[in-house]
């Protein structure tokens, strides 16, 4: 049952993306383009939109004690605000400056973009795939997360 | 600026499915729908087995736009041709993401609805250096 959860978020997640133009990277850099005169505030509404149902679910989780077909909710990550979050927050915002794509856009924009879309997926996946053989304690950092 | 009401309503619409997404995954699944995490966990060069959940969600994710445009027509997007871009981008996205603990989705919209501070000076951190780096391309470099 999980599974099929996962797909439809999956999916409504994808036509969000898409309905919202977040797959397009031209969007995305007109809107982190705070200085070039045309700002594109678009990602804002689509960050603000976002946010309101997952405030409302965090207050649900709250209230519910766990979920409905899991055993808990997530909990607090055990480290704080250190070197390796905002290290790795700057190395990602680099990147997504460079070419207008963070995770979720790029794998939604498979199927639209053509090759170049493919080029950055598949280093997208390297960097991803080099961090798992880095030699690192293991926090919840490093462990998978489940969708 | 360039605000047009219709894209920004557009985005509104876009970002509450992408909110009701999350809400699903979290209230169902108890679950975090950050993409980095749901990928990287699929992407580990260590051994070990594919969880179902990712594959799923990552499957409806791909699939989506693409039954979308069938349907819709095929969205016009501007990705760059710069291969040395593409790469490097690709590759900080991925390692940067991972090592940071989440993106735009994880510490974006679930973190930040949550209040947790780690995501919000993640949040501000990303986006700060991105909107430098694309202010560093399009001022100084003309690209």
């Amino acid at each position: 049952m999980r599974i099929i959860v996962s797909l439809i978020a999956g999916c409504v997640f994808g036509l969000g993306l898409t309905l919202s133009d977040m797959v397009d990277p031209e969007r995305v850099l007109g809107f982190l383009d705070i200085a070039g005169g045309a700002w594109d505030p678009t990602l804002a509404f689509v960050m603000g939109g976002a946010m309101l149902p997952m405030i409302a679910a965090w207050i649900a989780a709250s209230r519910l004690g766990r979920p409905a077909l899991a055993a808990s909710f997530p909990g607090r990550p055990a480290s704080g605000i250190d070197l390796k979050l905002t290290g790795g927050a700057a190395l990602f915002g680099a990147g997504w400056g460079l070419v207008g794509f963070c995770p979720g856009p790029a794998l939604a924009a498979t199927t639209l973009g053509g090759w170049p879309v493919w080029v950055f997926v598949a280093a997208m996946l390297a960097g991803m795939g080099l961090f798992s053989v880095l030699p690192a304690r293991q926090t919840p950092l490093t462990s998978a997360s489940r969708a | 600026m360039n605000f047009v009401l219709n894209d920004a309503l557009w985005g509104l619409a876009g970002g509450l499915l992408i909110g009701l997404s999350a809400a699903l995954l979290l209230l169902a699944n108890g679950r975090i729908a950050g993409i980095s995490g749901i990928v990287g966990a699929l992407v580990s060069l260590k051994p070990g087995p594919l969880p179902a959940e990712n594959i799923a969600f990552i499957a409806g994710l791909v699939a989506m736009p693409a039954l979308y445009s069938m349907l819709a027509g095929a969205p016009d997007i501007g990705v760059t041709g710069n291969v040395g871009a593409l790469i490097a981008g690709g590759l900080m996205v991925g390692l940067g993401t991972r090592l940071g603990g989440g993106c735009t989705s994880g510490h974006g919209v679930c973190g930040m609805s949550r209040l947790s501070p780690r995501s919000i000076a993640a949040t501000l951190t990303f986006m700060a250096v991105a909107a430098l780096v694309v202010t560093a391309v399009r001022t100084y470099l003309g690209l």
